[in-house]
Order: structure tokens, then C-alpha cells, then sequence
């Protein structure tokens, strides 16, 4: 089963593409592949260029020059755009600093202020089970809406599952939406004290519990936080609609990073899945780590027999690893290929290109650049 | 290893493993290292010799059905395999919203009242705008398995929690911290600290899962830091997919591969001996910057475990391999 070769170049240099959304399990090298493509975007393409990184390995940020999670993209000096003019700044997100900002932007410096002193502020936008892909989500609408990038990348975030950023802005709309959120502004919005002091009696059960569990103070704090955050969700669900619809339109284009295991794979596919059932347009599959077969002549079985044939005579240890080292190889590259026929099988219309693994870690500009190439 | 020898050897009283003695391990690492695999085999590993253990995971991906073939597991302790001497691993999915229930009820007694919560969907709410209180249920959970008693002994030797990676375990094991801001009074609270005091006692121990590359490395350093810092115990550094110590020489020559080539009765064609260079050359780049991790490693002053890269993938065989090797260790 052979998949369309996934043509990298002719999507970093289409002008058309003005967002590439890299998305996979944690740890397949994502922040490495969403880098390797803004740096060859803006070197090879001349495209004005910014990567918007989550949680970048520190050598890897170093290697763009961010020192510091600013939100600001900065400019990456230091690379070969001569020729082509292009440009590549990079940022990393910080989710805090960004719901920050939204609630400036939609509420009154006074309920801001408010907002903020709120523990339940406090804990949802650092710690709020989504918030984290929220705010890359609100930060890529940003830059979108901003209009000076030719190309934006998004490295999404390291979830628990790859599929929560896109859930985000859905989860956010229900949990606005929720019966229990409205049950708990009631009072707030008819100027009642107590939290519960209007609902039915059928929730009087309720209310109990509620208090004898949690304690009062915390449903005031709760009831305070709603309360606050009620004259901004319209524009919240406004932003999250948009970013959505950005995200569907062919202006997009996802990448699935995968490496070639069996749980990323399977989460690959699964995204794949989701990505056509949300009408996303899905790009392609970049699998990284990969160990071509290079035959040199000489079989897994063949040169394990010959090293354990060294091995007896005793005086060839060096050829007999070397032979091991070969038989492990290519026992790894069909291993591989054979986990990455689990997508191709499924998906066989999807676009595939991979990336030979590495001898050593990528953490420069040169690294990257390596790894562009690998990936056009 | 016969069981006998095991026994002998490795268990101390009943209840208590020589090297490893805690009774809850929790298994951290960064994505992709295979902590999920290390804590089934640890569980595996801990239940040999006729004992019982418990193996959780929290953030409901199935990591442990996948692992040991078997169906998705409900929010129940199911056996999921035997061991040596009538002993057995039973699994858990902690689902944070039956843990919510199965708390209330337990506390409150709350039956109807319970599922009509379920009904408006404050437990949504809860879990949503105060993901400390869902950690809180889960770790929650996860003490009440561990010091669970029946007819006054121990239900479980060991508890074994496959926990979220390295990036968020901090925050997930600092409970109290995170319910404090919001929770002043009440069970909740006493919940919490009952947990924090759980994970701060030496009856618990963090492991770290990493593999030999620099960003696994740099999140163990990094977790490692920060569960000190907030005096959760530390345990094992735990290198998985270590590769064999082939070429310790540390040098390869093409004349030497021809020579070896034909001794071995191989054709030595140029081709075939320059792949073979180019492929060892590889090798040994690698196998120099996996040497300087390891030393960056043990510059921490933890106690180490190796688990040999499996060169087939996990299976309930490799498993029980893997277990055998830590339980040595």
C-alpha cells in the first residue's frame, strides 16, 4: 500500500495556505516539525512566517532565539532569507497572559479587576481542563485576524488527547450554555443574595448538598466568578465560532504528526477521523522517526546468522556488532512500516511523507533546516 | 526466575517488596517513553508470589486494556492477569464523574439526589471549573484503593497509577494546593489533605520513565525538581528501550567490516560494506549522546532501573519480562 507522496513545498509555498495546524500524540516531534516547516517557509518560499509554539523543548526555543514566554512573536535572526525575503518570527503561547487579554478586550477595566481577583479565575485560566488549547485556538484567531502573516504554523498543545483543542471552544460553548451555569446566575441576575434563593424546591436537595460539600464561601466565589464572566460570553463564543470556521476553511490545511508506534498511529487515525467527520481540511501525514530500508545486500536473518558464526570464531567483535547493529535496522524499518500501513490502510487517499530518524537531537537553526528538507 | 527464589529473596514481610517497598507507585514520563507499559509491568512485577495489586489509569485514554488485550474497562477493579503463586493484578479506570458519585454516596448517602446532579450537569460543571477538585477525586480514589482494608489486612500489597506525563504531574499530585484556593471548609478538603499526606509519605514513591533522548531527559530532570520541591518522594528513574552495548570500541574502519565480512563467508561488496559503515557511524553518534544523557542522569542520585528496547513491541509476554527485570532491580 503506497499513499499520494505529500507534496510539502507546494503547500508552504501556496498563498492560499495561510494557516498549517500541526497536530499528534505528544512526543512524536510536533514543535520539531511545526519549526522545520516555518523556517523552510520563510528560507525556501520567502514567506512572511510565524511559528506559534505551546511547550517548546528549551534548546529547540533557544535555537529561534525565544528565551522567555513573552506572547509576542519575535523575530528569528540568524537565518539564510536573502534570497527569497522571506521572513520567520516565532512566539510561545502563555495561556494566562492570553485570557487575560480576552476578558480585557470584552468586559470594563472595573469587572476585569474584578474577574481577575476571583480564585476561580485564578485556577480556571491556569489550570481549566481545555484552556490551554482555548487560548491557542483565541491566539492563532489573533494572529489571523491581525493580517500580516503570510503563513501562520500551530504547533498545538501536548493534550491528553490530541483532539481537545478542537473540543475546546465546543466544551467552552456548553459549559456557558449549561443548565448549571444558569441555575447559578439566576440570582446574581436578579440581584438575590443567596446563590439559590430562586430556584424550584425540587433543587432544594440540591443546594444543600452543594453547600454542605463544597462550603458557602465557595459557591459566593462561584456565583461572583459566573456572575463576572456573564457580560462577556457573547463575545467569547463570538471568537471561538470564528476560529472555528477559519479552521474549516481551505485556508487551512492540518498536518498529522505521527511517529511510527503503535499508539500514535492509532491516534493519528483517529484524528483523521475526526478531522473529516468536523470537515477540516486534512493535508496530509508527516510520519517522523522513521528508519528507511536501505538494503545493503545482506538480510536481518543472513547477518544475525554471520555475527553469531564471528561471535564463535571471536577475533571479528566489531563486524559482528555492525552486523547486529544492520539485522536490528531493518528489523526496526519493517516493524515500522508495517505499523504505518495501520493509517495508510485506512486513510489511503491522504497524503504521506516521512522523515528518516536522526542520529542525534535536532536543536538548531541546521537541524531544522535538515529536517525541512527530509520533510519536501 | 523460579518463583521460590523471588519469594526468598525479594519479599520481606508480607505485604512489602525489598526493592520496592511503597505501597502506591506512581508512574510518570514524558509522552511516548512508555510509562504505561513500565507501570504494567510494575504491577505485574509487584503481584508475583501470590500477590495482589492494583494498576490505575486516570486520564481515560484504555492505555491498560490496550496493553493487555482486553476490552475497554468499566469504573470497576477487574483482573487483568495472574501471576506466580495465585497472584493477580486487578485494573481500575478512574472515571473523575463515577468517582464523584461513588464519593457523594459514600459520604452522603445521596442516591436519587446523586444522579439528579448528574441530570443539570453539575458534575460537568464541577470537573470543568475546577479541575483541581477533579484531580482531587481521583487521587482521591487512588488513596482510598491503597489503604483499603478487609478483616484487618490490606486489600492490595500495591497500587500502581499510571499518571499523567511529566508535564503535568506536579500539578496533579499538588492537590492540596490547588483545592485550597478554593476550598476552605469541608469534606473536600479534608479529602485533600488526606491525599497530600498519602503522596508525602513514605509510603509513596514518583517514578520517572524516560528514554535516552534529550527532550524525555530534560522533562525527567525538570519533574523531578519540581515533585521535590513540593516533597512528593521520588523514586526509580526508570530508562526504557535502552539499546545493547554493540561496538564498545567506540571505532569502526571499512577495511575492518570487509575483513569481518569475509570471514564470515559474506560477499563484501563496496556498496554493502559502505551502508554498513554509514549504519554503525549512526550507531555510535547515537549511542555518544545516549552516554551523556545517562551521566546527566545519574548526576541526579536516584536509583536507576534499564529496560532493554523491545524489539517486537509489548505483548502480555514482554511484559512479564520487563517485570522480572525491574523487580531484580
Amino acid at each position: 500500500m503506497t499513499a499520494p507522496r505529500l507534496d510539502v513545498d507546494g503547500l508552504l509555498s501556496d498563498p492560499s495556505i495561510r494557516i498549517v495546524v500541526c497536530c499528534g500524540a505528544g512526543g512524536v516531534g510536533k514543535t520539531t516539525t511545526a519549526a522545520a516547516l516555518g523556517l523552510r517557509a520563510a528560507e525556501v518560499h520567502g514567506r512572511r512566517t510565524v511559528v506559534l509554539t505551546i511547550d517548546p523543548a528549551r534548546r529547540l526555543a533557544q535555537s529561534m532565539g525565544l528565551t522567555e514566554l513573552d506572547n509576542t512573536p519575535r523575530h528569528v535572526k540568524g537565518i539564510d532569507t536573502e534570497r527569497t525575503g522571506g521572513e520567520l518570527h516565532a512566539m510561545m503561547l502563555d495561556m494566562k497572559r492570553t485570557f487575560d487579554e480576552v476578558v480585557e478586550q470584552h468586559t470594563t477595566p472595573k469587572r476585569a479587576a474584578e474577574i481577575f481577583a476571583n480564585p476561580f479565575y485564578q485556577a480556571m485560566s491556569s489550570t481549566f481542563a481545555g484552556t490551554q488549547e482555548y487560548m491557542a485556538m483565541e491566539k492563532l484567531g489573533q494572529l489571523r485576524a491581525g493580517d500580516q502573516w503570510d503563513l501562520i504554523v500551530v504547533d498545538t498543545p501536548p493534550s491528553r488527547s490530541a483532539l481537545d483543542f478542537l473540543d475546546a471552544p465546543a466544551r467552552l460553548s456548553r459549559f456557558l450554555d449549561g443548565r448549571m451555569l444558569r441555575m447559578l446566575l439566576a440570582p446574581a441576575r436578579t440581584g438575590g443574595r443567596s446563590v439559590f434563593s430562586l430556584v424550584t424546591a425540587s433543587f432544594g436537595l440540591f443546594s444543600k448538598t452543594v453547600q454542605k460539600v463544597l462550603g458557602a464561601q465557595l459557591l459566593t466565589d462561584l456565583s461572583g466568578f459566573v456572575a463576572a464572566l456573564d457580560s462577556m460570553f457573547g463575545g467569547f463564543r463570538q471568537r471561538a465560532d470564528q476560529t472555528y470556521r477559519i479552521l474549516q476553511d481551505p485556508q487551512t490545511a492540518f498536518l498529522l504528526v505521527a511517529a511510527p508506534e503503535r499508539d500514535a498511529i492509532r491516534e493519528a487515525a483517529y484524528f483523521a477521523e475526526r478531522l473529516v467527520a468536523e470537515r477540516m481540511p486534512l493535508a496530509g501525514l508527516v510520519l517522523n522517526r522513521m528508519h528507511p530500508i536501505e538494503p545493503a545486500g545482506l538480510s536481518a536473518a543472513d547477518s544475525e546468522a554471520a555475527a553469531d558464526r564471528l561471535d564463535e570464531t571471536g577475533d571479528q567483535q566489531v563486524t559482528a556488532d555492525v552486523l547486529r547493529i544492520h539485522a536490528a535496522l531493518l528489523r526496526q524499518a519493517e516493524r515500522e512500516a508495517g505499523v504505518a500501513t495501520g493509517f495508510t490502510g485506512a486513510f489511503p487517499s491522504v497524503p504521506t511523507t516521512s522523515v528518516a530518524a536522526q542520529p542525534a537531537d535536532v536543536h538548531d537553526v541546521d537541524g531544522l533546516r535538515t529536517i525541512g528538507a527530509l520533510l519536501a | 526466575m523460579p518463583v521460590r527464589l523471588t519469594r526468598a529473596r525479594n519479599v520481606g514481610r508480607m505485604g512489602e517488596h525489598r526493592n520496592w517497598p511503597e505501597r502506591l507507585h506512581v508512574v510518570t514520563g514524558k509522552g511516548g517513553t512508555g510509562k504505561s507499559t513500565v507501570a504494567a509491568a510494575l504491577a505485574l512485577g509487584l503481584a508475583a508470589g501470590g500477590r495482589r495489586t492494583l494498576l490505575v489509569e486516570v486520564e481515560g485514554r484504555q492505555g491498560i486494556a490496550q496493553l493487555f488485550g482486553l476490552e475497554p474497562l468499566p469504573y470497576a477493579e477487574r483482573r487483568v492477569a495472574q501471576t506466580t503463586g495465585g497472584g493477580e493484578v486487578r485494573a481500575l479506570a478512574v472515571d473523575p464523574e463515577e468517582a464523584l458519585l461513588e464519593y457523594l454516596d459514600m459520604f452522603y448517602k445521596l442516591g436519587a439526589a446523586g444522579r439528579a446532579l448528574r441530570k443539570v450537569g453539575a458534575i460537568d460543571f464541577a470537573t470543568t471549573i475546577a479541575p483541581g477538585l477533579r484531580d482531587v477525586l481521583l487521587t482521591g480514589k487512588v488513596k482510598e484503593a491503597t489503604t483499603r482494608s478487609r478483616d484487618g489486612s490490606r486489600v492490595y500489597d500495591a497500587v500502581v497509577l499510571d499518571a499523567p506525563p511529566t508535564g503535568r504531574v506536579g500539578r496533579f499530585l499538588n492537590v492540596t494546593e490547588e483545592t485550597a484556593r478554593l476550598v476552605k471548609v469541608g469534606p473536600i478538603k479534608t479529602q485533600s489533605e488526606g491525599v497530600a499526606s498519602l503522596l508525602r509519605s513514605p509510603m509513596t514513591a514518583v517514578h520517572v520513565v524516560t528514554l535516552l533522548e534529550e527532550m524525555p531527559v530534560q522533562e525527567t530532570l525538570d519533574a523531578i525538581a519540581e515533585l521535590t520541591a513540593l516533597h512528593i518522594p521520588v523514586g526509580r528513574v526508570v530508562v526504557n528501550g535502552a539499546r545493547p552495548p554493540l561496538l564498545a570500541g567506540g571505532k569502526v574502519t571499512k577495511a575492518e567490516i570487509k575483513r569481518g565480512l569475509t570471514a564470515a563467508g559474506l560477499p563484501a561488496a563496496t556498496a554493502t560494506v559502505s551502508r554498513l559503515t554509514t549504519e554503525a557511524q549512526a550507531h555510535l553518534t547515537r549511542r555518544e549522546l545516549e552516554e551523556s544523557l545517562r551521566l546527566e542522569l545519574a548526576e541526579l542520585d536516584r536509583p536507576m532501573v534499564e529496560l532493554p528496547l523491545l524489539p517486537d513491541g509489548v505483548d502480555r509476554a514482554a511484559l512479564g519480562e520487563l517485570a522480572a527485570l525491574l523487580m531484580r532491580a
